[in-house]
């Protein structure tokens, strides 16, 4: 009977493990494999003939348009760990309170996520392009001709233009959950703060900021992982343009794919670059939970 | 009342399972084969601008012979290729296809016996399919005697029409600063000069897609011909000189110059081709480098646009100007097909003049039949005028390593933004290549 019980429990495991073997362990399985091959994507695989260990690993670690690529990621993601979250924290604070049309506003900070990244990349393209874009024509018409130069084009502003459409496209993200999260926060505890004289600022600090740390810590996990994957405002912006000057990680394990072929060396990026993330994520937990402590 | 519940559960299985037994064997039967000779042949391509005309064909191929013909449409051409890699492998092909990109990837689908052999074919009657089609559009889809690819000679696809890449002029621009547009620049420093003209009125010279790096790959590969010849620039390939020779500092000093001269539209380093062609159809650039498919591009752009197509004006005279061209789109059989020779079949019925006739007007395109060259509009004449000026990568016998070709692109990009001297940049280019040569050893 026993039995029969633990078999049926199995059994009941059995489609879920399935589902999770086919469309989880076997591709990372597969990634794996394919890391230490030197192959196609064209021709018959054979690990055995394709076999070259870590080669694509040692490669890779030699690859200095790939780590330049990984940094510009980090700095796209540090512009939005600040800026956008600060963004994000202070329109939530805002409507957080009972205001008219809080409802309207909501929606609208919440549009740039609902709108298609490819979209959004080639709007923000026309709206930023040197010759006849509406950036550099507003500029020209409030005498701010000095500044007129092709954004996206130029080294020096191609990135920092990428990295706050990133931020404008991705704000709402933060935007709703800081809100969930201050909406949880019990007003019965501002109160008595308010009858002691305290100011906003110090309601702020003493009560909100407390409360939200594992609010905090969500969002900036999301934005980390969200933001160094970012690919598709690249691609429809500046194709990783000029020169390497926006590739990104995603952009360069797609040109090793596609562009060259090389699909070994393609999955030994994706690795790294997994195991990257998984670094950054493993330390912000541990950063979250002494934060907690404190 | 539990026995009376599983006899109606039996029953119920047994039904079912006689139901699909009867419908298992009623489509081995004769009629399923009478079905079969009703002959129907997959083709599964990427040209979005050609699907109706594909699909008018189609109709007729099925009146003609009996054999219906299913042309899907993947687009774009990425997610096209990554479909026929995808399909290669689970052995899913279907009866024709194309295969895009360079050719060692074309060589790697005829080595693992995806493509069928079609030399017998286009030999058969004297060569009667050959000698119809323009041999440089042929060239594409051969591989020579003791080709670097290892895979044996013969011809393994069909060009269904040709293209090639020149630079294309406005002449109410160039009219109206003075220039003459029956005459456009035919050297290196007439474009200059004309450039200066355009300058001071406010027009930008050249626009192109070179945020679409191939492109670059293609202006620089022009004029190394051009400055040092075909021989020289293989045997850099081959790694017999370097990217170091004054001859490719040469090549690389030309896009110095055309920044310096501000010969080059603002933003073209991150300019896909669709701009490229919205500026020069708009008028707002007097030159544009790009392809013979920007007819049919323009025609829909602005009707009215008043243009004419030439060879990229030559800097030395020591070598003729060679420009990338031959066959646009090519069309495979699948080996592994049952139906190959249906499909060789309609391969040669869709080369024949009335289809590439009709495909050419219908797409604005040069047609792959030497005979179909009729009723083309002008600046079309002019591309099918160049054709004898054509090479490609792909009938070069010889490849570049593909993070030779990145470093070369991307370089070229730093020149133009100002961050590499062509000394530097070529300098980089061959130590990227005797990286790539010493990891081959």
């Amino acid at each position: 009977m026993r039995t029969k019980t633990i078999l049926q429990n199995y059994l009941f495991v059995l489609p879920a493990f399935l589902i999770f073997s086919i469309f989880y362990i076997y591709p990372f399985y597969k990634v794996f494999t394919l890391a230490l091959c030197q192959w196609d994507g064209i021709a018959r695989f054979d690990f055995a003939k394709n076999f070259i260990g870590l080669r694509n690993f040692i490669e890779l670690f030699q690859d200095k348009i790939w780590w330049s690529a990984m940094l510009q990621a980090g700095y796209i993601t540090l512009i939005a760990l600040t800026f956008q979250n600060a963004l994000a924290l202070g329109l939530a604070l805002a409507c957080d309170r009972d205001m008219k049309g809080g409802n309207i506003y909501r929606v609208i900070f919440y549009l740039p996520p609902v709108l298609s990244e490819v979209v959004a990349g080639l709007v923000w393209k026309w709206i930023y392009d040197g010759n006849y874009g509406l950036l550099n024509y507003w500029l020209q018409n409030i005498g701010l001709s000095n500044l007129v130069t092709d954004w996206l084009s130029n080294p020096k502003t191609a990135l920092i233009c990428v990295a706050i459409i990133h931020c404008w496209k991705g704000f709402g993200w933060g935007f709703i959950i800081f809100l969930a999260g201050l909406q949880t926060i019990p007003r019965q505890l501002y109160e008595p703060a308010k009858v002691d004289g305290a100011s906003s600022w110090q309601m702020f600090k003493s009560v909100t900021l407390p409360l939200m740390v594992p609010v905090f810590i969500l969002v900036s996990i999301l934005t980390v992982l969200g933001t160094m994957q970012v690919f598709v405002l690249i691609l429809s912006m500046t194709g990783g343009g000029p020169g390497y000057h926006t590739e990104v990680p995603v952009t360069r394990i797609l040109a090793s794919m596609v562009g060259s072929s090389r699909f070994g060396y393609a999955c030994s990026q994706g690795i790294m670059f997994g195991a990257v993330l998984l670094a950054v994520s493993f330390v912000q937990i541990k950063l979250s939970k002494y934060m907690k402590q404190a | 009342m539990k026995g009376q519940y599983r006899k109606v559960c039996l029953f119920f299985i047994l039904s079912l399972f006689t139901v699909f037994l009867s419908i298992f064997l009623a489509s081995c039967g004769p009629q399923a084969q009478k079905k079969e000779q009703v002959k129907s042949i997959k083709i599964w391509h990427w040209m979005s601008d050609r699907e109706e005309a594909f699909l008018e064909l189609a109709r007729r191929y099925e009146k003609e012979t009996g054999v219906r013909v299913n042309f899907e449409l993947y687009a774009p051409s990425d997610a096209y290729t990554q479909k026929v890699r995808a399909a290669a492998q689970t052995n899913t092909l279907p009866d024709i296809f194309g295969i895009l990109g360079e050719k060692r990837y074309f060589a790697s689908f005829v080595k693992s016996g995806y493509v069928y052999d079609l030399t017998e074919e286009m030999d058969r009657d004297m060569g009667a399919w050959k000698n119809k089609l323009f041999v440089k559009a042929l060239a594409v889809n051969e591989f020579e005697q003791e080709n670097s690819f290892g895979v044996k000679p013969g011809i393994y696809g069909v060009p269904i029409d040709v293209t090639n890449i020149q630079m294309l002029y406005n002449k109410d621009l160039l009219r109206a600063v003075g220039a003459d547009p029956s005459n456009p620049p035919k050297t290196w420093k007439d474009l200059i000069e004309v450039n200066k003209k355009l300058k001071a009125n406010g027009v930008h010279g050249l626009v192109s897609g070179w945020g679409e790096i191939w492109m670059i790959d293609c202006m620089a590969s022009n004029y190394a011909f051009n400055i040092m010849g075909k021989d020289k620039v293989l045997a850099t390939i081959r790694g017999e000189v370097s990217y170091t020779d004054p001859d490719w500092i040469k090549v690389f000093d030309l896009f110095r110059e055309m920044r310096d001269e501000g010969l080059l539209a603002s933003g073209i380093v991150t300019m896909v081709n669709k701009t490229a062609e919205q500026l020069f159809a708009n008028n707002r650039a007097a030159f544009a480098f790009n392809g013979s498919w920007c007819v049919n591009v323009y025609k829909g752009m602005n009707p009215n646009l008043n243009y004419g197509a030439m060879l990229p004006p030559q800097v030395s005279d020591k070598y003729p100007m060679t420009i990338w061209g031959g066959a646009g789109s090519s069309f495979m059989v699948n080996k592994q097909s049952k139906d190959v020779q249906p499909a060789v079949d309609f391969l040669k019925w869709i080369t024949d003049a009335p289809q590439q006739i009709f495909l050419s007007k219908e797409a604005q395109g040069l047609p792959s039949n030497k005979y179909s060259l009729k009723d083309m509009p002008m600046v079309l004449s002019q591309f099918a005028s160049a054709m004898d000026n054509t090479t490609h990568p792909n009938v070069w016998g010889v490849s570049e390593f593909p993070a030779v070709i990145e470093a070369f692109n991307k370089g070229i990009q730093y020149i133009i933004i100002g961050e590499k001297t062509p000394e530097q940049l070529a300098a980089d280019i061959q130590a990227v290549k005797e990286r790539e040569m010493a990891k081959k050893q």
